[in-house]
């Protein structure tokens, strides 16, 4: 850990909790989370069916608001923020790879990609350049005009993150993101994720498989919407 | 994200869904079609019927017995009560009694068949004076009117129409041929020139006129009583005076009140207003019915756009997950909507225009297209679109991030 004690940490959160209601019934899915992750962590988030891991990761996403508790981003507090403002922030700090994949299907793949950069308000010509070389790093140099409907499963996650990747986040938030593939395939994608490790970038990971989480640098343990443990991996000591 | 790529992205989705959009536009494409035809026919049968009573002549009063003076002074007894005499049409034509006429021309009409050679053909024979052509502005194409002595003596001579003449006499020089009208040889004299009013020449073209006591024997009339008498005011200015005169002259005569006439008299104005509204009721009547299926047409739009936020919810919920803003999807859902509209202005506007031309000969009725229906169709099918398509937009635009990805 020493590596990145002397880093501030880009996600802060404190007691967060998130409660959802159906009709009367309540359900405390967060009770408490207190963590801090520090700027270019692999943390890979694991726990039954059901602890929150999804949950949580919404709210680091800026996609829920959590019911109590704050959580800061680089330094900001989330919960002030307007909706536009909050677009903003996932535009250009985040970037997510979801177990679906989530590709628009009547887009081809480079489409598919600029889509940050064109929230972000990028010329189109520099947008399909960024979104070509995004697909290059992936593997996708010569998948760059198929639609998702006529690439595999492996080949779309791969989309997925170089649109994750496309926008330069510092944040990349995975939810499950080898669920639906094989092992070829998710070999495929953790070597990417480590690749962008490597290159700096903060990932939080969410997974049910031990191997995926070993690849990280520290594992988070969720179990009943709080966090039973919070370990280094074996690899915590390969410098970034 | 710039408005080009909000319109480029509209014009994609709009596309991407290419049965559905039409089926869409439909609504719109009838409304807009129908509201261009509705207006071009109130145009044309307004245009028509100006061309039909400026043909008439100018500064033309029309006295017809019957009902009283109002501004339906088409309806009523026109031409079938028998309160109106030769003596009415020589007493306003008198110069001291009604000094602002200029000229009269009593007429009788009525229905009959004329034959040359093996031909029939069926016209409106209308019996007058001499003063008639200069009355109803006509002239002569060839040959001559008659005379104030072929009138007092009842000569057997005939003027046609020019429809009236090639359809009896074919394309040979009419003048000098003989006609026979209920047994009684009558000789053309002369062919009138077309009365120019385009459309409507037809009637005006298509009549036999002689002297009105020929057409009094022919028909074997006794008392001297006229359908109408056209009365020429001496000029725009003077006819109200005119009118002024023929009506209190015409009213002594009778033992009537204004008020309570047996005649009326009716101004080319008049005629126009009465035809007008009459026109203007139906047009206003057609054109609600089409504003009424461009309202259906919008809420068409609103119901497809509502469907495609609700299809395209994961799509939201992911182009704001990479960071769409609020704004930016509601623009994007009312730029869609629009285009929507638009479109089917621009179709329904297209069937209106070919429509405009197909269906008059038709239907024999003239349609004119006006740059401002053309506008205004575009403006309101682009207002449709946008107004129908504010709450499919803000619905979308509302949408968190979070339940848009969820659901399925
Ligand atoms: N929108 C919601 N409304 C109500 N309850 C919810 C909602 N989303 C999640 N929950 C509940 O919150 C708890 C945590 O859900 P969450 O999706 O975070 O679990 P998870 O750890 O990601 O599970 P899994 O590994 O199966 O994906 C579950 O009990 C779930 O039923
Ligand atoms: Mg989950």
């Amino acid at each position: 850990m020493s590596a990145t004690t002397s880093t501030p940490p880009i996600i802060g959160l404190d007691g967060v909790r998130k409660t959802y209601r159906t009709g009367s019934l309540e359900f405390e899915a967060l009770r408490g989370i207190d963590t801090a992750i520090r700027e270019g962590e692999y943390v890979a988030v694991v726990g039954p069916s059901g602890s929150g891991k999804s949950t949580l990761m919404n709210i680091l996403g800026c996609l829920d608001n959590p019911t109590a508790g704050s959580y800061l981003l680089a330094g900001e507090d989330v919960s002030t923020m307007s909706e536009a403002q909050l677009a903003e922030v996932r535009n250009r700090r985040i970037g997510f790879v979801f177990q679906q994949f989530n590709l628009l299907a009547g887009l081809p793949a480079w489409r598919n990609v600029e889509l940050p950069l064109v929230y972000a308000g990028l010329p189109r010509q520099e947008r399909r350049e960024r979104a070509v070389a995004a697909l290059e790093r992936v593997g996708l140099a010569d998948r760059t005009a198929h639609r998702p409907g006529e690439l595999s499963g492996g080949q779309q996650q791969r989309v997925a993150v170089a649109r994750a990747l496309v926008a330069e986040p510092a944040i990349i938030l995975a939810d499950e993101p080898t669920g639906n593939l094989d092992s070829r395939s998710t070999a495929d994608v953790l070597d990417l994720l480590d690749g962008l490790h490597d290159a700096g970038r903060t990932i939080v990971l969410i997974t049910h498989e031990h191997d995926v989480a070993g690849r990280a640098s520290r594992n988070l343990v969720i179990d009943d919407g709080r966090i039973v443990s919070d370990t280094p991996t074996a690899r915590a000591g390969v410098p970034a | 994200m710039t408005w080009v790529e909000t319109l480029r992205a509209g014009a994609e989705a709009v596309r991407a869904h290419r049965m559905r959009s039409l089926l869409t536009m439909l609504g719109i494409v009838i409304g807009i079609a129908s509201v261009i035809l509705t207006v071009g026919f109130g145009q044309g049968a307004q245009q028509q019927v100006r061309d039909e009573i400026d043909a008439l002549g100018s500064n033309l009063l029309i006295v017809s017995p019957g009902s009283s003076t109002d501004s339906g002074g088409m309806r009523g007894g026109f031409g079938s009560a028998t309160t109106l005499t030769l003596e009415d049409a020589a007493a306003i034509g008198d110069d001291t009694a009604a000094p602002d006429v200029r000229r009269v021309a009593p007429t009788t009409s009525s229905s009959a068949s004329l034959t040359a050679g093996e031909t029939n053909w069926t016209t409106s024979l209308v019996g007058t004076t001499p003063s008639w052509p200069d009355v109803r502005a006509r002239s002569l194409a060839s040959g001559r009117f008659f005379t104030a002595d072929e009138v007092a003596s009842g000569a057997p001579v005939v003027v046609l129409g020019p429809d009236t003449a090639s359809e009896l006499l074919g394309l040979g020089s009419p003048v000098g041929q003989t006609v026979t009208i209920a047994g009684q040889r009558l000789t053309v004299i002369g062919v009138l020139d077309s009365s120019g009013a385009s459309e409507s020449g037809g009637s005006e073209d298509d009549q036999a006129i002689l002297p009105i006591s020929t057409a009094q024997a022919l028909t074997g009339a006794t008392s001297s009583s006229v359908s109408t008498i056209y009365v020429e005011a001496a000029s725009q200015a003077t006819l109200s005076a005119a009118y002024q005169e023929v009506q209190s002259l015409l009213a002594t005569r009778h033992g009537v009140t204004t008020t309570d006439a047996d005649f009326g008299i009716s101004t080319q104005e008049s005629l126009v207003e009465t035809a007008n509204s009459t026109n203007r009721t139906l047009t206003v009547l057609l054109t609600g019915i089409a504003a009424i299926s461009l309202l259906v047409g919008g809420v068409g739009v609103m119901n497809i756009m509502l469907v495609s936020v609700t299809e395209r919810i994961r799509e939201i919920g992911l182009r704001k997950a990479l960071g769409a803003t609020p704004r930016v999807i509601g623009r994007q859902f009312l730029v869609e909507a629009s285009m929507l509209g638009l479109a089917g202005g621009v179709v329904g506007l297209l069937v209106g225009v070919v429509g405009s031309w197909v269906l008059p000969p038709l239907i024999d009725q003239p349609v004119t297209l006006s740059a401002l229906a053309v506008g205004a169709a575009l403006l309101t099918s682009l207002a449709l679109g946008v107004g129908f398509g504010v709450y499919p937009a803000s619905r979308a635009a509302r949408l968190t991030p979070i339940d848009a990805l969820r659901s399925e």
